[in-house]
């Protein structure tokens, strides 16, 4: 017996993995030739697997702001938000996010991991309740799990599993904290936020969602889900990410509640890790406001978004169950999903392996992600690598 | 509300299917290492007696579950009659 005994599973796919002459995690990009091009392990692909929704790594303006603010402000802040590292970008960017959604306050965190875990860590502790869905991202689980509160999940978007844990609860609704996401991020799929802000109103409770794959995407202004269903009045606290469509890293909340502002110094992801370098904050802040005045870029990943989509299941191949920037196709077997994965890098495509536990189920995933900086070509280019897998790798 | 009996009889009731090549099931069956569950059929498991039941359980009590009987014990450790 040793400490490393529980590994052995890792161990063991790894072995497979070798064997195979593949290691689909952590797949070195070694040039990075566009927002949408790059060379991955030594093959030229189209970036077929980021999170580049808005294409906007490469664009000027965001490269000049960040190299102005690496000259003016230095490489890091080398402190915590509650120490030396609140910069006048930090505070501008807070102010600009809590704008941008009409909210009161807002919170930046060093990234995306550090606002969920920590906002579903610190809002409901010992006593508290914690209702989420089945398929939140890990972040939110962890979160939730270092904060002692009790935790039931309820059906993966299913309101009405909801409303019937909502109803077991009693009096104990008011300690309860709700999480859900805004798109979920391996397979695309939307929650059903209106009728889960319904449940809510109806049974009382706080309201968390998760627009990290959301984020300009959906809205009229592009908030997300929440401004999409009409919701965002029963939505207390929105968390996210500058690491998606924002093309940098980073983290948020937003809120009403103007309690947020003596919880951001009891979250201790806020508290314990150096801010957002200066450079982060300012081609952040640049993407934030170009997110705002190009409109065109949620119209164009949309319909990058459907052409992929439509092509993929003109194949024959098992999509998600709706259009979304991510369209996962789903291959049953394990080691036909990693011949695929690899089929695909060498015609040309970079996709995301996802096998489980990662996966919501059994079964493992292709996860393709598109960007409105992908051209029709690419798109096409993408599927066609798809329609030259062997059927043996397709399940 | 039910008890500890009422909570093992459906217990082996949803896990019939993994009873297999002439296993009986009792009490000490552990649920991952000797009926070969998965975490998403434990999870399964779980939401079958919860719809049962009309109970939610919450997640915080599942690394204490090992076997059948655990499980029944903390289900019925759950129930406001207990």
């Amino acid at each position: 017996m040793s400490l490393f005994d529980k590994f052995q599973p890792i161990i063991d796919i790894r072995a497979d993995l070798a064997a195979l002459g593949v290691m689909p995690f952590g797949a070195v990009t070694e040039k990075i030739l566009s927002p949408t091009e790059a060379v991955v392990d030594g093959h030229k692909v189209i970036l077929a697997g980021t999170n580049n929704y808005l294409g906007l790594t490469f664009d000027p303006e965001c490269i000049a702001a960040a190299k102005q603010a690496l000259d003016e402000m230095g490489t890091g802040t080398t402190g915590s938000r509650m120490a030396n590292g609140t910069f006048i970008g930090h505070v501008q960017l807070e102010q600009e996010l809590a704008e941008f959604f009409a909210r009161q306050h807002a919170i930046v965190f060093s990234t995306g991991y550090a606002a969920t875990m920590g906002m579903g860590s610190t809002l409901a502790g010992r006593g508290d309740i914690i209702v989420l869905d089945a398929d939140s991202h890990a972040s939110i689980y962890d979160g939730v799990r270092l904060g002692g509160a009790e935790v039931i999940r309820f059906r993966h978007n299913d309101p009405t599993d909801l409303e019937k844990r909502l109803r077991r609860l009693g009096d104990r609704i008011d300690k309860t904290l709700i999480i859900v996401e805004g798109i979920y991020s391996m397979v695309g799929d939307q929650a059903r936020l209106a009728e889960i802000a319904e449940v809510k109103r109806k049974y009382g409770g706080m309201l968390l969602v998760d627009e990290a794959h959301s984020l300009g995407m959906l809205g009229a202004h592009g908030r997300g889900v929440a401004e999409a269903a009409g919701v965002e009045k029963d939505v207390d606290f929105i968390v996210g990410t500058f690491s998606k469509s924002l093309g940098a890293i980073g983290g948020y909340c937003v809120s009403d509640h103007p309690q947020l502002e003596a919880i951001r110094f009891a979250i201790r992801s806020y508290i314990f890790t150096a801010s957002p370098s200066p450079s982060t904050i300012a081609s952040t802040r640049v993407a934030l406001r170009l997110m705002q005045e190009r409109p065109e870029l949620r119209q164009r990943l949309w319909d990058n978004a459907q052409r992929l989509y439509d092509g993929l299941k003109d194949l024959g191949l098992q999509v998600s169950p709706q259009v979304s920037p991510v369209v996962a196709v789903t291959i049953k077997d394990r080691n036909q999903a990693i011949a695929a994965w690899t089929h695909l890098l060498h015609h040309g495509a970079y996709v995301n392996l996802v096998m489980p536990p990662a996966s919501p189920t059994n079964d493992s995933l292709l996860r393709c992600s598109v960007s409105a900086a992908h051209s029709t070509e690419q798109i096409d280019r993408i599927i066609a690598a798809f329609a030259a897998l062997p059927a043996a790798n397709t399940g | 509300m039910a008890d500890y009996n009422t909570f093992l009889a459906q217990i082996y009731e949803v896990l019939k299917p993994f009873a297999k090549h002439g296993l009986i099931l009792n009490e000490d069956c552990e649920l991952v290492t000797e009926l070969g569950l998965t975490s998403l059929q434990v999870m399964e498991l779980i939401e079958h007696i919860e719809d049962h039941f009309d109970i939610s359980v919450p997640l915080n009590i599942l690394p204490d579950i090992r076997t059948i009987q655990d499980l029944a014990q903390q289900l019925e450790n759950l129930s406001p009659d207990a």
